[in-house]
């Protein structure tokens, strides 16, 4: 039986590398279980669990999910005359299959049937679902959304929702597009009002909704119709009823099996979550930095699909009398491929580890604060802070450095299988279709780089390359690696002094190449940090340095040189 | 109405992923070389049982006969929702040819008895016979359908039943308790749940622990073993089991390879295709 947690050596290294049982504690630590009967026994146990649940995603991923992919791909979902959507039998069938599984509630305590495992645990199984099917990830990876009904909403609306979505009876929606506000979500307009019995309704239009055509919808409305920024907003929970229409099914690129919709709201009753006003800038926010790491892992599966496939063609396609990766040029595609997956795991999967520890140490303090002795809460609320600071340049970055390496590996696949990866025959034309939407939904590439730039300038990026600055090497090869990885540091401190004092709008022409020269020098130390562990990961370190230190030289080169003109002589390249 | 159902499974080896070192040189299976798994057609026996439990309630019992081991399956069965699991474990039942095999499976079933079906693979994949389901059945004086592709209805002491029969399909009206042995087209055996995992990953059989060893009593104490019965726990006739009651015995073993290289063209005549039947049935492939 084919397994995609099994067969990925670098998910089964990494498993081992992390620090789980630190993480599990946390996890375990207070969790309402409720009258749960699946208890674990000790730490060594609950790491068992996540083993098994791995597993048994990885299975579900192989024998359902992937060979299920092409067909859902070429036919999709359907709009009904009434405006509601019917799901594609076999995306049903995937969605039924991980329910039977218990998979569909992976992170919920287990008061409410979940499996209440970790952010990172859910990264791994959200990759290897991507892998199987891309587009299958934007059912299985609204998870999300039970957790910000957990995270924020009342006892009464959690104890009435989140059980069906560990149980696989409703999947969700995250409602929060509409014509005229995409990145722009200040100037959503759809309304919610309240009636004099103190209940609310919404009426207005969404769009780009994916799965919108869910049973339980997250929406962002405007409560407050003086205030028209963010602040003017709140989030409410509506259950899909005849009041919600489905008016259009999107026609897509790629990710076919997921349903985007557009969908009008009449009179529809929802229920606030939380408080008024804090929509955005509180809630949204949170669902969003926990969607903007799905994508990363999404990112890395579909990546993961589309290298897998390219080595095989490789492997097995003769041209001059051998295969064709005995080509020195085949094979550098390929080999930096599975190198920049690896990169991208390192990254995404240590920012689920820094956001684990970052929800559960505030679940503590919001919800267990009488088990805490002060000396601890005070330590805990300062550990928050920082990390809070800390995810706020990792997500995006995860997010920025995923898609945009998943898009050029599907490229990559698709130029190592030449013609025969330019035709339908094969899944690389679709893993590049599906690929292409993960630089832009979720927070384009340009609004991550928006977000991260500022961990650079504000200092926070310095500080935690100081922690790994001042680690030391047994194997002096390592050590070597670590001066260059400084060196290059240095350098980007260079230039991020000198682009702070070159006013805004330079800053942010070139806060990409800053942020995206942070973002290797990052990897760099997370790879010695492996290669500590582990002999192949020393090769993997020594290749990333060797090739992309390069890079950061050229993008602080070009930080530092001044030019302007994409922005000054606008108008004369793009024309009038 | 709810409905009692027993599922007879196996742990074979996985002769469909064989190895160099999977046969010895006498031509038996080198278990020891190849993975231990889940017979494939019992799944299927196991979710038909599991269907009927969803669609009308009642319980799904699972039996298995073999070494602590088998114990696996047993677990695996309560990850994807059974109720119960015994196995039927004794070293004097080793060496059991089916005949031996289905009476030691029909009187443990006896012994759980309150049953309103009994389903089976059709066969298992290192023997290939078929004969255990229908052998238990006639040893339980039960009614059996065999193959089965479809249950259609199950009400008022009976079952109307579709079984494939190689190049159609046959529906059948059955009078409750039965036997029924089905193939792998009938369903698509669910998967292992998480939850159940975590819950019962725990339980083992007590053979696996030494006799009367504190791990043994902290077993049993947290309610983690698997109900284990001995020969004498159904109450066999010792006669009858293991190689005292195993009538087959194995001459010979042979190792067949096919070794015949090369192709033979045969004329697009009618003539050239009488000739190549000719051929065909002196040497016994047909006929």
């Amino acid at each position: 039986m084919n397994n995609f947690f099994q067969d990925n050596r670098d998910i089964q290294f990494l498993f081992e590398y992390f620090d789980l049982k630190e993480l599990a504690a946390l996890q375990e630590r207070q969790t309402p279980n409720g009258e749960a009967d699946y208890l674990p026994r000790g730490l060594d146990d609950v790491i068992d669990n996540y083993r098994r649940v791995l597993e048994l995603t990885g299975e579900i991923a192989a024998e359902t999910l992937f060979p299920n992919a092409e067909t859902v791909d070429a036919e999709g979902n359907t709009l009904n005359e009434n405006q509601t959507v019917t799901y594609h039998p076999l995306v049903q069938m995937n969605l039924d299959r991980l329910a039977q599984a218990d998979l569909m509630g992976f992170t919920l305590p287990r008061k409410y049937g979940g499996l209440n495992c970790p952010v990172l645990i859910y990264t791994m199984a959200t990759e290897i679902v991507s892998r199987a099917d891309c587009s299958f990830m934007n059912m299985f990876g609204l998870q999300g959304i039970a957790d910000t009904i957990y995270a924020f909403a009342s006892d009464e609306i959690k104890d009435a929702t989140l059980p069906r979505f560990a149980t696989g009876e409703v999947t969700g929606a995250m409602v929060l597009t509409e014509p005229e506000a995409g990145s722009d979500l200040q100037s959503v307009r759809l309304r919610a009002d309240q009636k004099e019995d103190g209940s609310w309704v919404l009426n207005g239009v969404k769009r780009f909704i994916t799965n919108g055509c869910g049973e339980i919808l997250l929406v962002l409305a405007r409560s407050e119709h003086e205030i028209a920024d963010g602040r003017g907003l709140s989030l409410f929970i509506a259950e899909r009823d005849d009041t919600v229409k489905i008016r259009h099914l999107e026609s897509k690129l790629g990710i076919h099996g997921s349903p985007t919709c557009e969908m009008t709201f009449t009179n529809t009753p929802c229920k606030l979550i939380g408080e008024r006003q804090r929509g955005l800038i509180t809630y949204v926010m949170a669902l969003m930095n926990g969607a903007r790491l799905g994508i990363a892992a999404q990112s890395l599966g579909v990546a993961e699909a589309a290298s897998r496939l390219a080595r095989e063609y490789a492997a097995s396609r003769e041209q001059f009398g051998a295969p064709i990766e005995k080509l020195a040029p085949v094979a550098e595609m390929i080999s930096d491929m599975r190198i920049q997956i690896e990169a991208g795991r390192a990254l995404a999967y240590e920012t689920a580890r820094v956001c684990d520890i970052e929800n559960n140490t505030n679940r503590l303090l919001e919800r267990a604060a009488d088990t805490l002795d002060p000396a601890e809460a005070k330590e805990m609320k300062k550990t928050s802070r920082q990390l809070k600071k800390l995810n706020s340049m990792l997500t995006p970055m995860s997010k920025f450095y995923c898609s945009e390496m998943s898009i050029r590996v599907a490229n990559d696949a698709i130029q190592v299988m030449g013609g025969s990866g330019y035709m339908k025959d094969y899944p690389a034309e679709r893993y590049a279709r599906d690929a292409r939407i993960t630089t832009i939904y979720e927070g384009t590439s340009q609004l991550q780089v928006v977000a991260a730039i500022r961990g650079l300038t504000s200092g926070a990026f310095g500080s935690y390359l100081d922690g790994f600055e001042t680690t030391v090497y047994e194997a002096a090869e390592l050590e070597e690696l670590k001066a260059k990885l400084i060196a290059a540091r240095a350098l980007l401190d260079e230039a991020i002094a000198q682009v702070k004092g070159m006013g805004s709008d330079y800053l942010d022409l070139s806060a990409r190449k800053l942020v995206e020269s942070g973002v290797v020098i990052l990897i760099g130390h997370y790879f010695l940090g492996q290669a500590a562990k582990n002999d192949y990961k020393k090769k993997v370190a020594s290749y990333w340095i060797a090739t992309r230190m390069p890079l950061v030289r050229m993008n602080c080169e070009k930080a530092m040189s001044g030019n302007s003109q994409a922005i000054d002589d606008y108008l004369d390249f793009a024309g009038c | 109405m709810s409905y009692h159902s027993i599922v007879l499974v196996k742990q074979v080896p996985d002769t469909a992923n064989v190895t160099g070192d999977a046969m010895k040189e006498d031509g038996t299976v080198n278990r020891a070389a190849l993975p231990a798994i889940f017979n494939p057609e019992d799944l299927h026996a196991l979710e038909a049982a599991l269907e009927i439990k969803d669609r009308f309630g009642g319980t799904v019992t699972v039996i298995s006969m073999g070494p602590p081991k088998a114990g696996d399956v047993l677990r695996d069965c309560l990850y994807r929702g059974a109720d119960r699991a015994i196995l039927v474990s004794d070293r004097r039942a080793a060496g059991s040819d089916t005949l031996a095999t289905s009476y030691i499976l029909a009187q443990a079933v006896k012994t759980v008895g309150g049953y309103d079906f009994v389903f089976c693979g059709r066969q298992a994949i290192d023997g290939d016979t078929a004969q255990v389901g229908p052998q238990c059945a006639e040893k339980l004086g039960l009614p059996q359908v065999t193959y089965l592709e479809e249950i259609l209805e199950v009400k008022d002491g009976t079952a109307v039943l579709k079984r494939n029969v190689g190049n159609g399909w046959e529906v059948v009206r059955v009078r409750l308790p039965a036997l029924v042995t089905v193939i792998d087209t009938a369903n698509n055996p669910r998967p292992r749940r998480a939850k159940r995992m975590m819950r019962y990953k725990f339980k083992r059989t007590a053979l696996e622990f030494p006799a009367d060893s504190p791990q043994l009593a902290e077993a049993k104490e947290k309610g983690d073993l698997l109900e284990t019965w001995s020969l004498d726990d159904i109450g066999a006739d010792l006669q009858r089991c293991g190689f005292a009651g195993s009538p087959t015995k194995v001459h010979k073993i042979q190792s067949i390879i096919l070794t015949k290289e090369g192709s033979v063209s045969i004329e697009p005549t009618a003539e050239g295709i009488r000739a190549m039947v000719r051929e065909l049935i002196d040497d016994r492939t047909l006929g």
